[in-house]
């Protein structure tokens, strides 16, 4: 059973791994503009120049 | 935007808006003006014509663009420092608001800014914001530059001191958005670690296991504690120190409690604590809080004097004419104000014939003459010609700024944005509950130490810590939220939930009449009197065009002919009408004696008004302006009078007094050829009889009355445009609903009281075990969230339910 202890230490390390990714999305302003997006990728992009330029 | 094409008339390509036969052409398409063939012709020649085709005439009407270098100052580093998000040697970076954008071809503009300017470096819109950020080559292209681009094509964005300002304020909402998120993360894993707690206190799991639970718990409750409800302890403290009990103290005293109580029993006593309650109740309040916000999202109210100054003033200095940031104005600086330009400063009339037309600061919106000499207070619009001014104080001293200080100090929203101001009710409630708890805590000390001196601090602490107005806190801005969520789909869009309070308290219901009961969109517009020639026609059109008058609006488009003639001298006065010069012509557009028309015996038919006109002095006829009910108007006012007394205020002659008699029945009181500032008054007045008034104006010049209401309503057709001073906006299509909605918000009260029954039942519960010393941490963990969890069940649903019983 002792081994238990290493499981919980492991899943919570994993779960505090995805935390840490929420943060860093959040910061990053991944749930800012929730609509744009959507509309966005139905132009046709004749300029490679527009997307793949960072986010904000 | 009307949007209707007759056989006669095109649609402009650009902005949709009815064209002049012939007016403006490019090619095949036709342009309601020369701005939007511009645009079109921009666009045309850099390819961009993608424009056109993901939605159909996608543009806005270009109004007059202002003229070159009117961004200028901009360029000045230290404006530039404040307004740029980015700047290093070959790129910047900017963020602008842009109101106009509306439709997804607006979107794929902005987004292809690069097309139009090599600097451009990439553009990205942010459409639910309204902002575009623009990365550039600051080298290549100045800001100022930037800003005329945009404008160039119909998008300028709004550049106000508030922009500025609003520079500094981080993001909120994503930070709620992470403490809940870190919350909820911690609050799962400690219901995971307490399960064995519930199910087998002891044998299940060995010792070593329990104590390891509880000290991953007593870890996973820090950043609750300190990042997830710090807001709570911030805003008790700050109530606290204005000598005030606000909701937080309560849930401050509690969660505190449960902490320490909980560290205490796990590090001394070796048993759980109540870190999964605490938990919980630190979640559930944040999901409120998140909810509450949300709320306010949708629509930008608070807006504040700075929103509306200009942001820049033409300056003379030292003989050269620049434009320069208001704040920058020092004392004896000499300005330039043109025609319905907003005076920044409080300043000395130099030169010009100054009118100015307060409506901004008093509501009243006759404009004032000024004398050379005259000091004029900032605030004020210039109607007419050009001034020169000289300030006298600087914009963060002037007459306006403190005016605006002073005047709302009721009003300013709390330390969270409006959550502060928004529980009154509950607020109201909470000093009494938290003095109550305090009392029941002691009183349960000084029992137990008598009887039984060894559980006489447990038990007290469990008071404290199941009083927890959990329940209570989060009922007010649930059902509230709830409400205006409803309202908002319904047509009806509230500054906060504050508001619905107000709202359901009202007993005097006051109306104002042309734009409010009647609608000024469908109007049929007919000449009578002598045939007008085209170039007649053509001067009347050019004229109203310079007139943001509903009336003004509707003589514009029923004619069909040019508007694009050059006038001079033009004169607005608010009430009489306006007038202006062609070459030696003057033409004259309004009231009967405006224009030196003479009596006439026949009356105009119901529901019409007439707006005069002459040429050179000589009176040339009438247009009859019909300006139906709103449709259900009727039916609303049959059952809004039975609820409330109902008065009307027209600014017009009481041509119509037994139409509306009929409407608002025997006991409305109805007046006639009000000013805005009686309006004002007579609002005022009302209020001084503790009556509780709703205003209904359309907001052009029901501003002060609008303001002095207890809640000042503006009736729009268009709900993006509408003005400053009004705590809610009701969209014209729903007018037939507006009782539903007061009842709704009427009812919604009971809900928050009848909540308020539920937690206060389960306060008393779990009370009865906290006073006998009981309270266990299972008793704990399984009451603090049903009682939670329930309470916001029953507000939103019960709310839910009475909306669709309603009808809404």
């Amino acid at each position: 059973m002792q081994v238990t202890f290493i499981l919980i230490g492991a899943s919570l390390l994993i779960a505090g791994g995805f935390l840490i990714a929420f943060i860093w999305a959040s910061k990053k302003g991944q749930f800012k503009d929730m609509y744009t997006p959507s509309v966005r990728m139905l132009f046709d992009d004749k300029s490679p120049k527009s997307d793949n330029d960072e986010n904000r | 935007m009307t949007k209707t094409a007759t056989e006669h008339q095109t649609a402009c390509f650009h902005c949709g808006e009815n064209c002049p036969t012939g007016a403006y052409r490019s090619g095949e398409k036709s342009f309601c003006c020369a701005g939007c063939r511009t645009v079109y012709e921009l666009l045309n020649n850099n390819e961009l014509n993608t424009y056109y085709n993901i939605e159909e005439s996608p543009g806005s009407t270009q109004g007059n663009n202002g003229e070159a270098g009117r961004f200028e100052y901009l360029d000045d580093p230290a404006i530039a420092h404040r307004i740029l998000d980015f700047k290093d040697d070959n790129k910047a970076r900017i963020t602008f608001s842009i109101p106009q954008m509306h439709c997804a071809s607006c979107i794929w503009l902005l987004e292809n800014l690069h097309r139009l300017s090599q600097a451009v470096l990439a553009s990205r819109v942010s459409f639910l914001d309204k902002k575009l950020s623009v990365s550039f080559d600051p080298n290549r292209l100045r800001i100022s530059a930037l800003v005329e681009l945009l404008a160039s094509i119909g998008y300028e964005p709004e550049i106000s001191l508030d922009f500025i300002d609003k520079k500094k304020s981080g993001d909120s909402r994503g930070n709620l958005h992470r403490k809940i998120g870190v919350t909820g993360f911690c609050f799962g894993n400690i219901m995971l670690f307490s399960f064995p707690e519930y199910f087998a206190p002891e044998g299940l799991l060995t010792s070593g296991f329990q104590q390891f639970f509880f000290y991953i718990n007593a870890l996973l409750a820090l950043p609750i504690l300190f990042y997830g409800a710090i807001d709570y302890f911030r805003s008790a403290i700050h109530g606290l120190r204005q000598r005030t009990i606000n909701m937080d103290v309560p849930i401050a005293l509690g969660i505190s409690m449960l902490f320490i109580r909980s560290y205490y029993e796990i590090l001394l006593l070796n048993s759980a604590g109540y870190l999964d309650s605490f938990a919980g109740l630190v979640f559930f309040l944040l999901l409120g809080k998140l909810f509450q916000k949300k709320t306010f999202d949708s629509l930008a109210f608070d807006r504040d004097y700075r929103s509306f100054f200009p942001l820049s003033t033409r300056t003379r200095r030292q003989g050269r004419e620049r434009f320069i940031p208001v704040t920058e104005l020092v004392v004896s600086d000499r300005i330039l104000i043109r025609n319905r330009e907003l005076i920044p400063a409080d300043t000395v009339l130099i030169e010009g014939d100054a009118r100015i037309d307060y409506a901004f600061v008093t509501g009243e919106s006759d404009s004032v003459k000024k004398e050379v000499g005259d000091i004029i207070y900032a605030g004020g619009r210039q109607v007419g010609g050009t001034l020169e001014l000289e300030v006298v104080k600087e914009v963060s001293q002037s007459y306006l700024t403190r005016l605006w200080n002073e005047a709302k100090p009721e009003s300013q929203p709390g330390v969270d944005g409006s959550s502060v101001s928004s529980v009154n009710l509950a607020n109201r409630i909470s000093k009494h509950f938290t003095f109550a708890v305090l009392g029941i805590a002691a009183a349960t000390l000084v029992f137990w130490w008598i009887v039984d001196s060894s559980i006489a601090v447990k038990a007290a602490t469990a008071v404290l810590i199941v009083a927890c107005p959990c329940a209570l806190a989060l009922s007010t801005p649930f059902t509230l939220g709830t409400v205006v969520r409803i309202l908002g789909k319904s047509g009806l869009y509230l500054k906060n939930s504050r508001t619905v309070e107000e709202l359901a308290s009202v007993d005097n219901l006051v109306v104002d009449k042309t734009g409010t009961l009647t609608t000024v969109k469908q109007a049929e517009v007919e000449f009578a009197g002598k045939g007008l020639t085209t170039e007649e026609q053509s001067m009347v059109r050019s004229l109203v065009r310079q007139s943001s008058h509903p009336m003004s609006r509707k003589i514009h488009d029923r004619l069909d002919v040019p508007d694009n003639l050059v006038l001079s001298g033009f004169e607005e006065k608010t009430g009489s009408g306006i007038s202006c010069q062609f070459g030696d012509k003057t033409v004259r557009i309004g009231s009967r004696k405006w224009t030196s028309h003479g009596e006439h015996s026949e009356s105009s038919p119901a529901g019409t008004s007439r707006v005069y006109l002459s040429i050179d002095s000589k009176p040339h006829g009438w247009f009859l302006i019909s300006a139906p009910l709103r449709p259900g108007m009727k039916a609303v006012m049959d059952s809004l009078r039975q609820d409330y007394s109902i008065s009307l205020l027209s600014g017009d002659n009481n041509a119509e007094e037994k139409n509306f008699r009929q409407i608002l029945g025997e006991n409305a009181a109805l007046h006639f050829e009000q000013s805005p500032h009686q309006k004002k008054e007579f609002v005022e007045h009302l209020r001084q009889q503790r009556a509780q008034v709703l205003m209904l104006g359309d907001g052009l010049n029901d501003g002060g009355a609008l303001a002095a209401a207890n809640v000042g309503m503006a009736v729009t057709e268009d709900i993006s445009s509408f003005s400053p001073a009004c705590d809610a906006i009701l969209d014209a299509a729903s007018f037939d609903r507006l009782h539903k909605m007061i009842i709704l918000t009427r009812k919604s009260i009971n809900v928050i009281k009848t909540s308020f029954g539920i937690s206060f039942a389960y306060n008393i519960v779990g009370l009865s075990f906290a006073v006998s010393g009981l309270l266990s941490p299972l008793v704990s963990a399984i009451l603090m969230p049903i009682s939670s969890v329930s309470v916001v069940l029953f507000t939103t649903l019960s709310t839910n339910w009475l909306a669709r019983k309603e009808g809404l």
